[in-house]
């Protein structure tokens, strides 16, 4: 049975010499995309899931209003809230928060602004009806509604 | 004399560098600026009042109650894997079936909700609508739905304009042949 044999010792080990640069490498890559957040979400954020999601280009052109149940619900209650920046506002706030994010945009480009719904799942339609017709008065019509990629392929 | 050569140890340079790694990795959210996207209609006042009379088969009435449940043209519907293959037949009818519509540019598609509709529901059903459009703009332009999606987002470069010009369609009298006419009304107050 000398046949069957192994003829040669294979060295068994990876190399790890190039180790530390996959690491740097992987390290820059998250380093770049990495963007830390400047507001803390103090409400839920389930996000519900589509398949026909539109891309927006102009990442400074969107301001974000996020909507859903306060996670600190001892504190603020059960009952949907909206936020923005890093307050909860009132339905009938929005015409001037609408006007200060605007005034932040360069003057050419204010007609462009986008408001991004960050909505969680299990609001109710009813105060984000609310928030749109506020924006609609706002004038700022152009809105999305954050979704996340529907996982299953129709 | 004994020369001493001065050498970092680097050693330990692929755990630091691992332990930055992980930090980055834990403290990384990729920015989420996808979603559905819609326009809505000048504010009430702006526009006055007009009795504006829409004929009924020009209508495709999409409702939603305060419980989720599904109305199609007045008929309860549970299955919603059809409902994107209805409203496409119903855009293209261009006046074939005397109940459906006349032409795309009269074809309105009317989503009612109530109060009570969680957002979930309400992202569902527009998107069936929307991927209805979407799916009648790609097929006319001859790409697939999500290049459709993609160059109707950007349209700087000169290929992407005239791709997204083949798909709406332009009518010798300048107006869109296809306009996307999504009405989303003003949600009914039965739940709260």
């Amino acid at each position: 049975m000398s046949k069957f044999k192994k003829k040669t010792e294979v060295k068994q080990t990876i190399p790890t010499s190039s180790m530390p640069d996959v690491v740097f490498m992987l390290l820059f890559f998250f380093m770049v995309t990495t963007q830390l957040r400047e507001t803390a979400i103090d409400v839920q954020q389930r996000i519900p899931e589509a398949t026909q999601m539109r891309k927006l280009l102009r990442k400074s052109l969107v301001t974000n209003l996020y909507i859903g149940e306060p996670r600190k619900i001892e504190q603020f209650g059960k009952e949907p809230k909206i936020q923005a920046d890093d307050v909860f506002i009132e339905p009938k706030d929005i015409i001037l928060w609408v006007s200060r994010q605007r005034d932040l945009l360069p003057e050419n480009e204010q007609d462009q602004m986008t408001v991004a719904l960050k909505v969680d799942n299990e609001s109710k339609r009813g105060i984000i009806a609310d928030v749109e017709s506020e924006l609609r008065k706002a004038n700022a019509r152009k809105i999305l509604y954050t979704t996340l990629q529907k996982k299953e392929i129709f | 004399m004994a020369r001493i050569t001065p050498d970092i140890p680097n050693a330990s340079m692929a755990d630091i560098a691992f332990l930055l790694l992980t930090f980055f990795l834990v403290t990384t959210t990729i920015a989420n600026d996808r979603g559905l996207s819609i326009q809505l209609p000048p504010p009430p006042e702006a526009n006055p009042p007009e009795d504006v009379k829409i004929q009924e088969r020009n209508m495709f009435k999409i409702q939603v109650n305060s419980s989720d449940a599904l109305l199609v043209e007045g008929e309860p519907m549970s299955d919603i894997s059809g409902l994107k293959e209805m409203i496409k037949v119903f855009i293209l009818n261009n006046g074939v079936d005397p109940a459906s519509s006349d032409n795309p540019q009269k074809a309105i598609v009317s989503y009612k909700t109530d109060r009570g509709t969680t957002h979930k529901r309400f992202i569902e059903i527009l998107d069936i609508i929307q991927g209805a459009y979407y799916d009648i703009y790609a097929e006319r332009a001859g790409v697939t739905n999500a290049r459709w999606r993609d160059l109707s987002s950007d349209l700087s470069s000169p290929e992407n304009q005239e791709l997204y010009e083949k798909g709406r369609g332009r009518l010798p009298d300048g107006s869109v042949e296809i306009p996307m006419m999504l009405s989303i009304a003003e949600p009914t107050k039965v739940g709260n």
